[in-house]
């Protein structure tokens, strides 16, 4: 087996210098009616051309985001990675180190998540951020317990166009940790939202675009939430859209939390993917996850640590902040490779390629006739109402091998309002030509 | 090594060592943080001029200056190769972290898990364009299902807590569809942090209880313990000890007793797998740690990934999404209402899990197959024996010379008088071209050093590794003092400060020059 090093020989002799006949000496413990005595009913081994072929057989029965027109978006975006990032983050000291336990000779993981950090407090427009999430939805719900703790409320309103995903997750985790959670009917809702925060609400979540696309300035919920005592979560799901818009920590937002995808991942039908998490300086103790801080060595150089661990599970156990341990470090590790490449003037100029894609695909299918656009303000995604049920028309388009969109049913399925809208994305990959066949595709299904 | 010699080699503690003019030092080439290196209008990615059509940013264009320095392509390859030659990883050597499974991660499994038909789909393409995701999904499910010896497995817990929170909350979940609501879960007082964390964080007090004096778990221990108003047990075996505990099936039948549900930590389950199947001994539910067992990179901390397996008992509560064959095509299950007469108890993360961790988990299964899944289980348990073996003269283990599983704990009993720690052992062996083991960790034993050796430790690699730590206790018992409390010298950094870092907390960078600009 080419993974594992010992010989035969060498099994037996460590067997002897143990002081033991056979292997399953060492097994003495388990209980002998539980022992399996013999192979699983599983394959046995194979060799990297067979496991390959094998797999890679599966792998083709895809329809993957570079063959075809492409429009999905709704919380995971499809955008161009430079090559220089996965080479990168496949470097052996990268991919095959640990959680950075012994800063000494982990320096490298350390510096690159201080930057990281640095890069995701100046793009959200706050003060502070930890070492990375699992994702946007579960930083999202640790944004939601985060506020409960600092303002000894339990009750969270959430907004009707945060994604469905983020919103259930939420929902999980308030209804089986003892919180409320309240939910608001997907539609024009500020008012709505301010309306419902009360003495009793810890925060207001809300999405930034929002999950149809559209953008709006948070800063009167802001000041509504503030005047109750409550706390502003702003989730942003496409981070690039940080280039474009107004930072939520300008706004007014207390803790910011994003799906960093977009900058150095890739789709990877839906995970790994690395969740950004940000908030304001008096509220770090509380904040959740790794957090990485400068510090000096004894000779008084400078370097890096994981710090305020007091805060966190294998020091604090059932009072820590949160039950995280592992993070998403080589997926934070892509994002800040890509955002240091891009630098400023790039990010802004990618920003204004999604938008600019997105502007021109919502006027093209705007045109046609019975579609009509939803989201008159928005970023690199909006939503259309179609003439006639959203799922099938995307099923149609599929047929004609274009994918146009997420149609709103999947996520909110058995919603009546769903029913006929479509959520479409364009990035900076999207050509002319993409659009031309979107028009023209959707046309011809609509004229069907 | 005579204390004399180290004497002459070590320079006096906390003594600056020689430097060269640049700072570097061979090989090692000090490195200024990003902030330092780029500049905000350069950048290291070519993009088009965007067209000029009309904004529709609804009048909330960015105005401000970000703040974000770029780098060309040439200034970001140096900057992160100096970086990751600051770092000690498993392709350089031993990484004995106890507990965390430092295995061998194959280049084959990263290469496929590059795929575009694997890293190139959206979570929300029509089912009928991802076929072969959902069909990938589906087989690791029944190798984990095999491998377990439990009917059921949700894939999407994004690691090893999160798997912790997932079957916890099914345990929540299965008592409230009883119509009763309890309060306590019984958690061993050597378990890992997060299961107390993740009970509390659902709500439930933590009785902790502890262990008998060889290290385990017996279940006289658990009926003391255990009322009708105890939800669970969480329970790791092996154990964090490294021991299988050995009552594990009686602790079962008393958890069930009193309507309680055994939740299993797998964190350890790499000892085990092919030998014998969780699923056998009653438990209802358990993690897998899919970056340990089945060698996904751990990524210097992460992304990892933690299916559950649940009994038939729980398996009705495991949360959207899952897979499900269909007729003639596969089916990903997004919604309770889609869920046929399952009760899922709702969803833990956006999407569908970690497909990049699942490509790799399955390609390291198909790999090793059933033997040499076995095969690297006993090899795992037969390396840490072996380091017993031959460490046992010169250093202590908390409850006795027994046979371990796939690790081995020792304390610092051995270390009794010499004004060595554990932590100055740690810092020693970095000096040595180690990574130390696990340290402090399990709580159960005084200074606790837990050795993870894995399968993939050559017997030379195990014998090199064993002649330091002999050096290295020698060393401490003739009292060469600065050999430990000197260390690291060889690193990139000596000791860090960190009490320095939690009392004044500097998490970012900020543009200092900026700073006095303005205040002048």
């Amino acid at each position: 087996m080419r993974y594992l090093p010992l010989t035969p020989g060498d099994r037996e002799a460590m067997l002897a210098r143990i002081g033991v006949s056979d292997i399953d000496a060492l097994f003495d413990s388990v209980p002998q009616p539980v022992r399996l005595p013999g192979l699983l009913d599983l394959p046995s081994h194979k060799s990297e051309f067979e496991v390959e072929r094998e797999m890679a057989a599966m792998a083709e029965k895809n329809l993957n985001a570079s063959q075809v027109p492409f429009f999905v978006g709704a919380g995971a975006y499809k955008h161009h990675v430079p090559a220089t990032v996965d080479h990168l983050i496949q470097r052996s000291e990268f991919l095959t180190s640990y959680t950075p336990y012994q800063p000494e000779i982990a320096q490298g993981t350390l510096q690159y998540l201080f930057e990281f950090q640095t890069q995701v407090a100046l793009l959200t427009g706050m003060e502070v951020a930890n070492a990375s999430m699992y994702d946007g939805s579960t930083a999202c719900a640790e944004a939601v317990l985060m506020a409960h703790r600092l303002t000894k409320r339990k009750r969270a309103v959430i907004s009707g166009s945060l994604h469905p995903h983020y919103r259930a997750v939420v929902e999980t985790l308030s209804h089986y940790s003892d919180a409320q959670a309240l939910t608001l009917p997907q539609g024009p809702e500020d008012d709505d939202l301010i309306s419902a925060i009360d003495e009793e609400t810890s925060c207001v979540v809300v999405q930034m675009p929002d999950v149809f696309g559209g953008v709006r300035d948070l800063t009167a919920l802001a000041e509504a939430a503030h005047a109750k005592g409550a706390l502003l979560v702003v989730a942003v799901t496409e981070v690039v859209s940080l280039g474009a818009l107004r930072a939520p920590g300008d706004m007014g937002a207390d803790i910011v939390v994003a799906e960093g995808q977009s900058l150095g991942n890739g789709l990877n039908f839906g995970g790994p993917y690395v969740g950004l998490f940000a908030t304001r300086q008096a509220y770090v103790r509380q904040m959740p996850g790794r957090i990485c801080g400068e510090t000096t060595d004894a000779e008084g150089r400078r370097g890096y640590v994981l710090t305020l661990s007091t805060r966190e599970q294998h020091i604090r156990r059932e009072r820590a902040t949160s039950n995280i341990c592992t993070n998403s470090g080589l997926c934070a590790l892509a994002f800040t490779i890509h955002l240091s490449l891009l630098g400023e003037a790039g990010l802004r100029r990618l920003a204004a390629l999604n938008h600019a894609a997105a502007v021109a695909l919502a006027d093209d299918l705007a045109g046609l006739a019975g579609v009509e656009l939803v989201t008159p303000a928005l970023f690199n995604e909006f939503t259309i109402r179609v003439p006639g049920d959203a799922a099938r028309i995307i099923d149609r388009l599929a047929d004609k091998g274009l994918l146009g969109g997420v149609p709103a049913s999947r996520l909110m399925p058995g919603q009546k309002v769903a029913k006929d809208l479509i959520i479409v994305a364009a990035t900076e990959v999207t050509t002319d030509a993409d659009r031309a066949a979107y028009r023209a595709c959707l046309e011809e299904v609509l004229g069907s | 090594m005579s204390g004399e010699a180290g004497d002459k080699r070590a320079p006096e503690p906390k003594a600056r060592a020689e430097r060269t003019f640049s700072g570097n030092a061979g090989l090692q080439i000090e490195e200024p943080l990003l902030f330092e290196i780029g500049r905000g209008q350069i950048s290291g990615v070519d993009l088009p001029e965007p067209p000029g059509n009309a904004s529709r940013l609804g009048g909330l264009e960015r105005q401000k200056e970000i703040g974000l320095p770029g780098m060309t392509e040439p200034q970001a390859m140096r900057h992160y190769v100096r970086l990751s030659q600051k770092n000690y990883a498993i392709d350089m050597g031993t990484y004995p972290l106890g507990s965390c499974t430092m295995k061998h991660n194959p280049r084959l499994n990263e290469k496929l898990a590059r795929l575009p038909g694997f890293a190139d789909i959206h979570p929300l393409q029509p089912q009928s364009t991802v076929q072969g995701a959902l069909e990938l999904m589906a087989q690791l499910a029944a190798w984990l299902c095999e491998l377990t010896g439990m009917p059921s497995v949700a894939l999407s817990p994004k690691a090893g807590a999160h798997g912790e929170l997932c079957g916890m909350t099914a345990i929540r979940a299965a008592h409230e569809a009883k119509g009763e609501k309890r309060s306590l879960v019984l958690v061993p007082e050597s378990a890992h942090g997060t299961n107390p964390a993740t009970a509390a964080l659902l709500g439930y007090g933590v009785k902790a209880f502890p262990a008998r004096d060889d290290g385990t778990v017996s279940v006289d221990a658990v009926r003391e313990a255990i009322s009708d108003d105890v939800a669970g047990i969480m329970l790791t075996n092996p154990n964090t000890c490294g021991l299988f505990e050995r009552d594990i099936i009686e602790i079962a039948e008393a958890v069930h007793e009193v309507g309680a549900y055994f939740y299993c930590d797998g964190a350890n389950f790499n000892a085990i797998v092919g030998k014998v199947r969780p699923g056998d001994l009653g438990i209802d539910c358990m993690h897998i740690n899919l970056h340990k067992t089945f060698s996904t990179p751990h990524g210097g901390g992460g992304p990892g990934s933690g299916p559950v397996v649940f009994s038939q008992a729980l398996a009705p509560f495991a949360p959207v999404p899952f897979v499900v064959r269909r007729s003639d095509s596969y089916h990903l299950v997004e919604t309770g209402d889609d869920a046929g007469g399952e009760t899922p108890f709702g969803r833990l993360t956006a999407f569908h899990g970690q497909m990049g961790m699942f490509v790799r988990a399955l390609a390291y299964m198909l790999s090793h197959g059933a033997d040499g899944m076995r095969q690297a289980s006993e090899d795992a348990v037969l390396n840490a024996n072996y380091l017993r073996a031959a460490l046992s003269d010169v250093m202590s283990q908390p409850f006795g010379d027994r046979p371990c599983m796939h690790e081995v704990l020792f304390d610092d009993t051995f270390l009794n008088g010499s004004g060595i720690t554990t932590h100055d052992l740690a810092k020693a062996l970095i000096d040595e071209g180690y990574h130390p083991m696990t340290v402090y960790f399990p709580l159960v034993a005084h200074g606790a050093m837990l050795v993870e050796p894995t399968e993939s430790e050559s017997k030379a690699e195990l014998d090199g590794f064993i002649e330091v730590m002999r050096d290295l206790a020698r060393s401490a018992k003739s009292g060469d003092m600065a050999r430990f409390k000197d260390a690291p010298r060889h690193a990139p950094r000596r000791r860090l400060d960190e009490t320095q870092a939690a009392r004044e907390p500097v998490l970012r960078w900020h543009d200092k020059s900026a700073e006095r600009d303005a205040a002048e």
